[in-house]
């Protein structure tokens, strides 16, 4: 099943949208700076919706079934949200607005800041960030400024665990610092030697996730955060999997530095086939000024009859502004709503459920697949895609005969130090129904392993296209529609 | 809210677990910190969340009330109805990023068309899938720069006519590479030598130079010599364009610029106080290996129908970790596939006509303003595409201020960025607004000169 491109479609003099004619009289455009021809495609209203509708249904996604991406909190997305994230109130507002005059959306913003901190235990929020990687980004900067600051411009590693997303190098290396990758012990925890061994004068800071992308708690994260603040040191907490701590636990009050949320996965906003996210950074209290600017805040305070009056701050040692205007201000609005609906208690059912479906789900897997770090996990779990006695089949065949079960597969090849990984995380808003389809669907997959193979590593047989050829893609390199003159 | 269990089959799961309560999974978190009481508001249900929002959401005063001649960075344009009613598509907004191409070919193939619409709006020859917003993608340019020399030239040169917060954004990004030095926006005399100061700035050791076409204050400059003479000298020409004006101007890549990357806010997208907002990145193909982000490209299923898939991931962070030129993961995906919604709706003629009504009224603003007394269009000599600056005789705050009473959201102040352009105001004109529209602004102008 494959659909034309836009460019296909498109007939020569056809149309789909007119202005209004011209209302004013004509100056002449400068003749050396005019433009010749574009060539953009030329198709009807209607060309345009089958194309687009089309080109979705080739798609999988949260609305239409069960989404276990590990370390991507693909819970479900509540619909109020977008409707109120498009009130005209919002969404017509310009960044350069008059502050008086946008009132509304700086109250809704120093609000969620608020309780971000609250949630998290931090002191200070800046919502500015775009995505978690940007957030990171962000951390990693105000570690590099607070140690010139202080001038101990000595500090230039970052230590990183070797189960950590990769983004967490690349921001260290953007931000200059040198990575030394840490190693992970028996039961999945940083190896407390091998840090002690790096904590000395030029230790910058560890960047750390907490739960880490095996799923498991780290369980000696206070001693850890110990060690590296004895050295002079901070330390960063990736809040990807932020989702298994909400009301559990405030990674500011066990002595993180510094952390990103991700809107996007926690606070349930869309990722929308790859963004947009946001990525609000947390700090401590002595981090506080180097946040990136502008920040909300109230410039005067209310009384019974008059609200506050909301401005920005810029606070005085920021490292700087990270992007144009103040983050995104469409998805604050989502993670706001999600917030107001789901109150203190609510925040704690959230980890609790998508912990206990995360358990009750690795239960059932692992009676057909190795579970390498055998113990209680938080928010999701990873298992081998692999078997000693099938050396034919690996878990991206797994991955490509889920599909053909109606399910989209699991993060595979991630962490790194679990051979041929399998990274599920059903999060919170699955049913026991829909865990228990999948759990079958896994045993009957690994069944089939076993007595045929092939069936595996030729799947899948069911979806719009079968398996692409990615060597042709990178070595042909064809990054455009064919565009006629 | 949204979790489905019932106590019964809570029971059933933990027994499976072996577990007698929840919390019980929770004991790995130190005893002392669990369970923290949140003090935050209880729980609203949907009606009530509602109601809230559209109270705080009234408090505001929008595009809808005002008649904008706001811009600097952002633009009101109108939206058709097609392109949100698109993005609703739970099959594109609920989706993640398409790393299974077998059940991503929507996301995937409309990833490949924003591609080729933006090489074709910009004239390069490569687009990757977005950056954050078109500040971050000036930065991103000024990184891979970097990484292009391998950090061997040292000089970032921006123009000071490039957005004041896209400089700041290009100097946040660069702090960690503590040998780059961000010059050449610093302040010196007239805008109008703006240009030739920065070409004597260019030397072996300038690693890319940064322009903005049309400028912050809506020139049109031509930049052949600059690309020419950094070329000479080796160096790579960043442009900052605005895709609307490409509709009626000629794209970078016909100066030979060698990155060329935008906003693509107005394609399609609401002002929404700032973001999301789409950042477009294009450069050479001889550069693709430097770009950061991704890319999707042709290729064919085992069938030998064509297919989409992610390429050339190995540039990227997830592979190459801290030797990656970026460690951009998650972009604008949907806002890339709303301005291929837009520019697919507008197509040739829709996209060069909203060019040309952003041209011609804001043409006639500036010759209505410009017979005022009291108010001169600075830049005389230089051609502007649809916004410009115009010295004023009162100060702008007090202008703006009264134009508010009128319903009219004035330009933007540069004295707030440009100390040196005190009393000056920079006015955008969309195709949104009309004769009448700027009539009535005119009169308001008009009206406070002589308060």
């Amino acid at each position: 099943m494959t659909e034309a491109t836009i460019y296909e479609l498109s007939q020569p003099g056809r149309r789909g949208f007119k202005f209004p004619q011209l209302d004013v009289p004509l100056s002449a455009v400068p003749e050396e700076f005019a433009r010749e021809e574009i060539h953009l495609p030329e198709l009807s209203e209607q060309d345009v919706i089958r194309h687009f509708t089309n080109l979705s249904q080739l798609n999988y996604a949260i609305d239409s079934g069960f989404y276990p991406l590990g370390s991507c909190t693909m819970k479900y997305n509540p619909k109020i949200n977008e409707v109120l994230a498009r009130l005209p109130g919002f969404a017509n507002t310009h960044p350069l607005q008059p502050i008086v005059s946008v009132q509304g959306n700086l109250y809704l913003m120093y609000q969620l800041q608020q309780w971000l901190q609250e949630i998290s235990g931090f002191h200070r929020v800046s919502l500015s960030p775009a995505a978690g990687a940007h957030g990171e980004f962000v951390g990693a900067l105000i570690i590099k400024k607070y140690h010139q600051v202080n001038q101990d411009t000595k500090r230039v590693k970052i230590l990183i665990p070797d189960s950590a997303h990769g983004t967490n190098p690349a921001t260290s290396s953007m931000s200059g610092f040198e990575v030394i990758a840490l190693p992970s012990d028996a039961r999945g925890n940083v190896d407390l030697e091998a840090l002690k061994a790096e904590c000395d004068d030029t230790l910058a800071g560890l960047m750390l996730t907490n739960p880490n992308t095996l799923g498991l708690f780290e369980e000696n994260v206070v001693e850890v955060i110990q060690l590296v603040h004895n050295a002079g040191g901070l330390v960063y907490g990736d809040g990807a999997n932020l989702n298994a701590l909400l009301g559990m636990m405030r990674p500011g009050d066990v002595g993180f530095d510094i952390m990103h949320f991700n809107l996007h996965k926690t606070f349930s906003t869309p990722h929308g086939g790859g963004g947009p996210g946001s990525g609000p950074v947390g700090v401590s209290k002595a981090l506080a000024e180097f946040l990136p600017s502008p920040i909300v805040t109230i410039i005067e305070e209310g009384n019974d009859d008059i609200p506050p009056f909301f401005g920005f701050y810029y606070p005085e040692q920021s490292i700087g502004r990270m992007k144009a205007f103040y983050g995104h201000f469409g998805v604050h609005i989502r993670a706001y709503t999600y917030i107001a609906m789901q109150g203190p208690e609510g925040l704690r059912d959230i980890a609790e459920k998508a912990v206990l479906n995360a358990n009750y789900l690795m239960t059932k897997v692992k009676q057909d697949y190795y579970l390498p770090y055998d113990r209680s996990c938080m928010h999701e779990f990873v298992v081998e895609g692999v078997w000693d006695e099938i050396p034919d089949v690996h878990a991206l065949d797994i991955c490509k005969r889920l599909m053909d079960y109606g399910f989209h597969p699991p993060t595979n090849y991630f962490p790194l130090i679990v051979h041929e990984a399998l990274m599920i995380e059903p999060t919170e808003t699955e049913s026991k129904q829909t865990l228990d389809a999948f759990a079958k669907a896994m045993a009957a997959i690994a069944k089939e392993a076993r007595e045929d193979p092939t069936l595996l590593t030729k799947a899948p047989y069911t979806t719009p296209i079968g398996r692409c050829d990615e060597v042709k893609a990178a070595r042909d390199l064809v990054l455009c529609c064919y565009i006629p003159e | 809210m949204f979790t489905p269990h019932t106590p019964q089959e809570i029971d059933e799961m933990l027994k499976v677990i072996g577990v007698d309560k929840i919390e019980d999974l929770f004991q790995s978190v130190p005893e002392k910190r669990r369970f923290p009481k949140l003090d935050i508001p209880a729980a609203l249900t949907e009606m009530e969340v509602a109601a809230e929002l559209n109270e705080i959401a009234s408090a505001n005063a929008s595009t809808d009330d005002f008649i904008s001649f706001l811009g600097a960075g952002a633009y009101d344009h109108y939206i058709p109805a097609a392109v949100d009613m698109l993005l609703r598509r739970g099959e594109f907004y609920t989706a993640y990023t398409p790393y299974q191409p077998e059940i991503s070919q929507g996301t995937l193939q409309s990833i490949f068309e924003f591609q080729s619409l933006m090489t074709e709006l910009t004239g390069m020859d490569v687009s990757n899938a977005s950056h954050y917003d078109g500040a971050t993608a000036a930065a991103e340019a000024a990184n891979m720069a970097y990484h292009i020399f391998r950090g061997k030239r040292k000089k970032v040169l921006v123009s000071r006519a490039v957005n004041p917060q896209y400089r700041e954004t290009i100097r946040a990004y660069m702090q960690g590479q503590e040998d780059v030095l961000v010059i050449g926006d610093e302040e010196e005399s007239s805008f109008a030598e703006d240009t030739q100061k920065l070409i004597d700035k260019i030397d072996q050791d300038t690693a890319v130079v940064i322009v903005q076409y049309p400028d912050f204050f809506g020139r049109i400059i031509d930049y052949t010599k600059l690309v020419n003479i950094a070329h000479e000298f080796g160096a790579l020409v960043t442009f900052i364009f605005n895709p609307t004006a490409l509709g009626l101007l000629k794209p970078p890549g016909a100066f030979d610029a060698d990155i060329a990357v935008g906003d693509g806010q107005p394609l399609g997208i609401p002002l929404s106080y700032g973001g999301p907002y789409l950042g477009i990145f294009t450069t050479k193909e001889k550069y693709i290996r430097k770009l950061a982000g991704r890319l999707v490209g042709e290729t064919v299923d085992e069938k030998g129908n064509r297919a989409f898939v992610l390429t050339l991931t190995a540039r990227e962070q997830h592979i190459r970790r801290e030797k990656s030129t970026s460690n951009i993961c998650s972009n604008q995906g949907l806002m890339a596939l709303a301005a291929t919604i837009y520019l697919s709706l507008l197509g040739k003629n829709g996209f060069k006509q909203v060019a040309n009504l952003c041209y011609q009224k804001a043409h006639y603003a500036a010759e209505q303003i410009a017979n005022l007394e009291g108010y001169d269009l600075a830049f005389k000599d230089t051609p502007f595409f649809h916004e410009f600056v115009i010295k004023t005789s009162k100060p702008v705050d007090q202008i703006n201020l009264h134009l508010q009473n009128h319903w009219i959201l004035g330009g933007y102040d540069l004295s707030q960025a440009y100390p040196e352009l005190d009393h000056h105001i920079l006015i955008a004109v969309t195709e949104k607004i009309s004769k009448e529209d700027i009539d009535d602004f005119v009169a308001a102008l008009e009206e406070v000169a002589h308060d």
